[in-house]
């Protein structure tokens, strides 16, 4: 993002997260209550990243050991005759997903729990600010009008 | 692309039909339901846009049931890419999937002539987070899930429509009206809860607060001043049972169904009463009271709901297992299959409860038993096959086959003026009676 921006950047989609990253703009004047607003999406951000990044990748691993033994146990390759990857039709795929979903379930619901709370944090520390920086406008638009 | 599809009647009748298919909607929600009328309606199928299924307005349709429309390609096998970018990463839309790969291989295609490309290079590039206002319009649209918004909308009128009532024209802009806001309200606070989620399903990946185009605190700001007033408008505007209705049918939404979709598979259930709910809504809008035949109506939708979110949730299977959430298509297939049949079944025994409860003439069950059997029969063949092509089928086949019921049950529908005519006949004949009576002795 260019250095004369006064706002935060929002980039591509994470190649393992899928996550959006966000570049966050610190004002020279910023509050203590900016700044909390500020870590608070920081950290979200960086817990966010780290979950799914993992999770992804360990979806993606075990997905590819389940087929390679799967596979095995048909007799085949990875690769047939053209070279292309031998795949499994979704039926057979069908029990991977049930036994990852299971496997995932608890890392999930704490994931969830974690999740709601930072959500709510996050925004209710957007309407503080936002609130904070109303009522610095309108005390300087009264200024203004007296001066 | 359009399909006309005939249907094939028992004899009495051909009925014609015309659905639109989207490209590549993939929605999820189970809730939404899609509803689509019988005029023609052409959806724009942009990279990544999903039109929400299942009707869960008010919250998205019954838990969203928002399920992703596909495209009706050619049976394939599925191709699983192990690749870490992997755009086309699903089972059904292969040329959808075809696209995508296209525009990720050509991201200078520049301004051509599909919206779609011009997505693509959009898309990978780092955006200022700032508020655009000449495209907030957009944005909140598809906050509030419009399209499914408007599928809610017209199952409201509905059930305004079946009701036994002269029919009162401004009652019924309020309540549509006040049942859209309330459902705007729903959809956008069920986004600003699911946002990591959303990123990582390919359906869902490009709503406005995964992609930074709005904060969360404006998200819910917007979810506010719609609900509010929405709310206050059907309570005084229309009467305090609907605005009850609408409020509860908002919390179930939001604070049941969104939660429970990652807690456990009684989700669909919930689901399946949130989409039920608005027509409910439409027909107290209309009489003031909740008569057999409200609930009649709502547990015609009810019922829908289950081979229309079951089929569609079939094919999305590797995307609710990696997302975490819990869908009886992934961990319990078998009921999955059994709830949608059952359910198919459930709607022929309703539309006879119609004529019983007064709502409709006995002409309504009949004419309206060809596309509950083929429903059912469509519902059979996905629980025997258990594969794409049948949920598929079925999956399509729930599309017309709502609008198409509601309509047939709207022409059958019982005439307020045949059972005045039927109490004046009484009224003459007791007092026939009387006077008989009193020249006699």
């Amino acid at each position: 993002p260019p250095a004369h921006s006064r706002n935060d950047w929002i980039g591509p989609p994470d190649k393992h997260s899928n996550l959006r990253p966000v570049i966050f703009y610190v004002p020279p004047e910023e509050s203590p209550l900016e700044r909390r607003l500020r870590e608070a999406r920081q950290e979200a951000q960086a817990c966010n990243q780290q979950f799914w990044a993992r999770h992804n990748c360990a979806f993606r691993q075990e997905k590819e050991e389940f087929i390679y033994s799967r596979l095995k146990a048909k007799g085949l390759e990875m690769r047939d005759e053209t070279g292309q990857k031998a795949t499994l039709n979704a039926e057979e795929m069908a029990d991977f997903y049930k036994d990852f979903l299971s496997k995932n379930f608890r890392k999930h619901m704490q994931y969830n729990r974690d999740w709601y709370k930072r959500n709510f944090t996050i925004t209710f520390l957007m309407g503080q600010v936002a609130l904070a920086r109303a009522l610095r406008w309108l005390r300087w638009k009264k200024k203004n009008v007296e001066h | 692309g359009l399909f006309v599809w005939r249907l094939k009647g028992a004899g009495t009748r051909h009925i014609p039909c015309h659905f639109v298919h989207l490209c590549r909607a993939a929605n999820h929600r189970l809730i939404t339901f899609q509803y689509f009328n019988f005029l023609k309606r052409m959806y724009v199928t942009q990279y990544n846009k999903d039109l929400s299924q299942r009707a869960k307005p008010k919250s998205d349709p019954v838990v969203s049931p928002f399920h992703d429309l596909q495209q009706l390609d050619q049976e394939k096998k599925v191709i699983h890419k192990i690749s870490p970018v992997s755009p086309g990463h699903q089972p059904w839309p292969e040329t959808s999937g075809r696209n995508e790969l296209r525009e990720v291989k050509s991201p200078a295609e520049g301004e051509a002539s599909a919206p779609a490309p011009r997505a693509e290079p959009k898309d990978r590039q780092w955006k200022e987070m700032k508020l655009q206002l000449d495209e907030l319009p957009g944005i909140l649209a598809r906050l509030s899930k419009i399209k499914l918004t408007a599928l809610v909308v017209s199952t409201a009128s509905a059930g305004f429509a079946m009701a036994p009532v002269p029919f009162d024209l401004p009652c019924f802009l309020l309540a549509s009206l006040g049942t859209g806001l309330a459902s705007c309200a729903a959809n956008s606070i069920n986004q600003f809860f699911e946002v990591p989620f959303d990123s990582n399903m390919n359906r869902t990946k490009n709503r406005p607060l995964v992609r930074g185009q709005i904060s969360p605190l404006l998200a819910v700001c917007f979810a506010a001043s719609c609900g509010v007033p929405g709310i206050a408008l059907l309570t005084l505007g229309v009467n305090p049972l609907t605005g009850a209705l609408g409020a509860f049918n908002i919390f179930l939404y939001t604070c049941c169904y969104t939660p429970m979709k990652r807690m456990s598979i009684a989700n669909t259930w919930v689901g399946a009463v949130v989409g039920a709910i608005p027509p409910v809504m439409g027909w107290t809008a209309a009489t003031g009271s909740l008569d057999a035949g409200a609930l009649l109506l709502g547990g015609i939708l009810y019922s829908w709901q289950f081979p229309h979110f079951n089929a569609l949730s079939w094919g999305l299977r590797e995307d609710y297992s990696r997302g975490g959430y819990c869908m009886m298509s992934v961990t319990h297939p078998g009921l999955c299959r059994r709830v949608a049949l059952r359910h198919c079944l459930a709607l022929i025994g309703l539309s006879v409860v119609a004529p019983v409860l007064d709502v409709t003439t006995w002409t309504f069950p009949i004419i309206s038993l060809p596309i509950n059997l083929y429903i059912s029969y469509l519902g059979f063949r996905f629980y025997r096959d258990a594969d794409r092509s049948s949920s598929r089928k079925l999956f399509f086949c729930s599309l017309w086959h709502l609008p198409m019921l509601l309509l047939v049950m709207f022409t059958c529908k019982k005439s307020v003026l045949d059972k005045e005519d039927k109490g004046d006949l009484l009224g003459k004949g007791e007092s026939h009676g009387r006077a008989m009576e009193i020249r006699l002795p």
